[in-house]
């Protein structure tokens, strides 16, 4: 299965909204998407995360690897996510406390 | 003792062709497994593979990642060998912790990690001629 991405806009938020799997074949594209989006000045950024099917270490590093290119240029990323089997891995891996995980997207783009 | 064998070229586009093969070899042979179990067990798989592709893509080894789901009564085991140098699994670097603002400079590490948490047992196999990493999860009593 492919990863397909959607992008939208809400209250001064970019959200991309992911399907599929996303895992090492398929980070690479998610990369570009984020390095394209804050290039074109979207740094405060929103990634669903609902329409996953498979998230693996690479994609976790990829999201890593967002977040920390959006705060670079004063933005932020936050996670939607209601799929206790996808936040989990989140909570292996200590990423809980590191990267905001929403449960829906009205409180992903609340509070600013 | 039952046992399906999947050989893959060592590209990532094959990794969802292992996660569908586990899901159904799996699932047919080892029906008690829950839904939640075998989820861990297909992320431990593909984090195997994953390093198994990257070996190869390393030292340009030829050979397939070869896959190997072994169902006994009690457990399920699914054996990832690859034909690369190897690693050395203890000296995987250390990460910082999540609330550390230094672990974002990491985007990588976490699929020992995973593995480990995700498994009831794991193992891992060097030989001359490269690594065999064995994923375990227990089976429910009957």
């Amino acid at each position: 299965m492919q990863l397909r991405t959607e992008v939208s806009e809400i209250a001064g938020w970019t959200i991309v909204h992911a399907y599929g799997e996303l895992d090492v074949a398929t980070s690479p594209d998610l990369r570009e998407q984020f390095i394209q989006l804050v290039g074109e000045g979207r740094s405060r950024l929103v990634l669903d995360l609902d329409g996953i099917d498979f998230l693996d270490s690479t994609g976790l590093g990829t999201i890593i690897s967002a977040l920390k290119r959006a705060r670079t240029h004063d933005g932020d990323l936050r996670l939607v996510c209601s799929q206790t089997r996808i936040t989990r891995l989140f909570e292996i891996t200590g990423l809980d406390k590191a990267v905001p995980l929403l449960p829906t997207l009205d409180a992903a783009v609340a509070g600013g | 003792m039952a046992v399906v064998e999947l050989a893959i070229p060592a590209r990532p586009a094959y990794l969802s062709l292992v996660r569908l093969v586990v899901d159904a070899a799996v699932g047919s042979l080892a029906p008690g497994l829950s839904a939640a179990r075998l989820d861990d067990l297909k992320i431990a798989v593909t984090e195997a593979c994953a390093n198994a592709i990257e070996a190869h893509e390393t030292t340009y080894a030829d050979g397939p990642v070869v896959v190997r789901c072994i169902v006994d009564d009690d457990q399920v085991t699914v054996e990832v060998a690859d034909h690369g140098d190897g690693f050395d699994p203890d000296r995987i670097e250390r990460l910082p912790p999540a609330t550390d603002p230094r672990r974002l400079r990491h985007e990588s590490g976490l699929g020992i990690p995973l593995m480990r948490t995700l498994a009831d047992e794991v193992s891992f196999r060097r030989a001359v001629n490269g690594t065999t990493v064995a994923l375990t999860v227990y089976r429910p009593p009957d």
